[in-house]
């Protein structure tokens, strides 16, 4: 975003006017449907029932202490993260590498032409995609014929319901997210650097390790975060892919809002995800900076 | 050495092979099987269309796709012009707490999914704005904003301010400058934004999900309550029409915001 300071003009009062006129009905909007909505989910998270009709709903810690009690939230609260860190981890080795291939072999109308076909599956539809892996990772299905057509007589192979088959479908999802983030900036790093650091000796793996990673480390962790955190707090892919193996904090969350209704205790959890998230985020984003 | 580098060319380009091909082939697969007349996606395929002449006589899913749209059309309309207005504010002005309002943006897009849907869900119930297609259109312009906003500003960037000047300087008012000088030019930004709002809307699940109405459902919506409960085949019909109707969105995108970087 541009931080014209130089230029732009002086506030006065009549310019005070134009800020609030025009950037007031997106932002009062923003604060009616985001802001309000998470305060008062924050509110209701201390609540001992919800406080609509004749409902008395007093003030307690109860929905928050209930997950430090029981072993069950916690256990599925570390499953989900560490969902979180296997996908994240996935899309960067996959992901990384096609970034660095479209970014600096690739040119021209070809970069483009496959950038457009990397980031368009991205575009449909996220429950259509996790859908069709149905299809290819049920027995009988297409990975099955294709693994006893490569490997005759391996017989039958069916990976729905597990835990893998959740990492393979939130992979597909989130892999063009790592791409693109990577791909903006490896594109800005100078060919002439690494041109540089070769002529003067460097191996590959020199280069990459001293120059491309570190210089391409706000990309990669920006697809780091942005995958990151909604793994952690999905319940579509898992209850579509994992069926009976697909528990997660996401899907408990879920289930409080929709068939247990205790909201309070759904609120609690949420917030309390949203705050392990967070915690994760500023321990480990100034280790990976200082690492490299 | 040039053999090697031939080599290592090679090999990059087998790699990009392999990616793509991971990231089509369930498409693929639901595209085929959308064709096959066995319910229970059998091989081989056996053609048919039956699939897509049921779909036709399918109610629920035709009403759910024409709730997509009309949600998806509204909140474009909605976020194109909020958001646009927001970004000329951030461009004109420099002024206290601008920095703030741009990274209250973030929070849309970073926090999950399931939280924004939830919240919603708690604070429409408790002021009485409750549920169904206009709860999601509040909810989707939210989604759809910050996308608005950071695509027109990109497209900001590259404008003189003093093509604006000089339109004022010979006689026009501000809102003559705006909308002769400054709107035509960002017309290219202001579609683009207002295809990503458009898809954004119309490919939303999980805030939906939680706002749905019994009876009263978008597309995605219908489509996961038919796979939970066992699904049909015409499932695979009208996911097939939902991603290509998206990816020829994405195209639309692409003809007016350079995703690529500079050629």
């Amino acid at each position: 975003m541009p931080s014209a300071a130089a230029e732009a003009p002086r506030v006065s009062r009549v310019h005070l006017r134009a800020i609030a006129g025009l950037t007031g009905p997106a932002y009062v909007w923003l604060a009616l449907t985001v802001f309000l909505p998470l305060s008062a989910m924050f509110y209701f998270s201390f609540l001992s029932d919800v406080p609509f009709g004749k409902r008395v709903a007093v003030l307690t810690l109860e929905n928050y202490a209930a997950f430090f009690e029981k072993a069950f939230y916690r256990t599925l609260m570390l499953r989900s993260f560490r969902l979180g860190a296997e996908v994240t981890f996935y899309c960067f080795l996959f992901g990384f590498p096609c970034a660095y291939l479209l970014a600096k072999t690739v040119k021209g109308r070809w970069r483009e032409a496959l950038f457009l076909l990397v980031i368009l599956p991205f575009w449909s539809n996220a429950l259509v995609r996790i859908f069709s892996w149905t299809m290819v990772l049920r027995g009988n299905g297409v990975l099955e014929r294709l693994v006893n057509w490569l490997v005759p007589d391996y017989g039958p192979l069916n990976l729905m319901f597990t835990y893998p088959a959740i990492v393979v479908g939130l992979v597909h999802s989130y892999l063009p997210y790592m791409i693109l983030t990577c791909y903006i900036s490896l594109e800005a790093i100078d060919d002439s650097l690494i041109e540089a650091a070769r002529s003067l000796g460097a191996r590959r793996l020199t280069v990459l390790r001293r120059l491309v990673l570190p210089l391409a480390l706000p990309g990669i962790l920006a697809g780091a975060i942005l995958i990151f955190v909604p793994v952690v707090g999905s319940f579509m892919e898992p209850r579509i892919l994992g069926g009976r193996a697909g528990t997660f904090i996401g899907t408990i969350i879920e289930d409080q809002f929709t068939a247990v209704f205790n909201w309070p205790l759904g609120a609690a959890l949420s917030f309390l995800m949203l705050g392990f998230v967070l915690l994760i985020l500023l321990v480990a984003l100034p280790l990976v900076r200082r690492a490299t | 050495m040039t053999a090697r580098r031939r080599g290592l060319a090679r090999a990059g380009r087998l790699y990009l092979a392999a990616v793509l091909l991971f990231l089509y082939v369930p498409i693929v697969v639901m595209a085929v099987m959308s064709f096959n007349a066995s319910q229970l996606y059998r091989l081989p395929v056996d053609w048919t269309f039956t699939w897509y002449l049921r779909l036709a006589g399918n109610d629920k899913l035709i009403s759910a796709g024409l709730n997509s749209v009309w949600v998806a059309v509204v909140t474009t309309a909605i976020a194109t012009v909020l958001g646009t207005a927001a970004s000329l504010a951030f461009f004109r002005y420099d002024f206290r707490g601008k920095r703030l309002l741009q990274l209250l943006l973030f929070p849309p897009i970073a926090i999950p999914w399931l939280i924004i849907g939830t919240a919603m869900l708690v604070f429409f119930f408790w002021i009485g704005v409750g549920r169904g297609l206009h709860a999601m259109v509040l909810g989707h312009v939210a989604l759809a904003l910050p996308y608005v906003i950071i695509v027109v500003t990109a497209r900001l960037r590259s404008f003189d301010p003093h093509l604006e000047e000089a339109a004022r300087s010979l006689g026009a008012s501000p809102w003559q400058a705006t909308r002769r000088v400054t709107l035509p030019w960002l017309a290219p930004g202001m579609v683009a934004a207002a295809l990503f709002a458009f898809a954004v809307s119309f490919d939303q699940f999980v805030i939906s999900y939680f706002l749905s109405e019994p009876g009263v459902s978008t597309l995605p919506v219908e489509i996961y309550t038919a796979i939970r409960k066992g699904f049909t085949p015409e499932i695979n019909a009208v996911s097939t029409i939902v991603i290509l109707v998206s990816m020829a969105l994405l195209l639309g995108v692409a003809r007016f915001y350079r995703f690529a970087g500079e050629r």
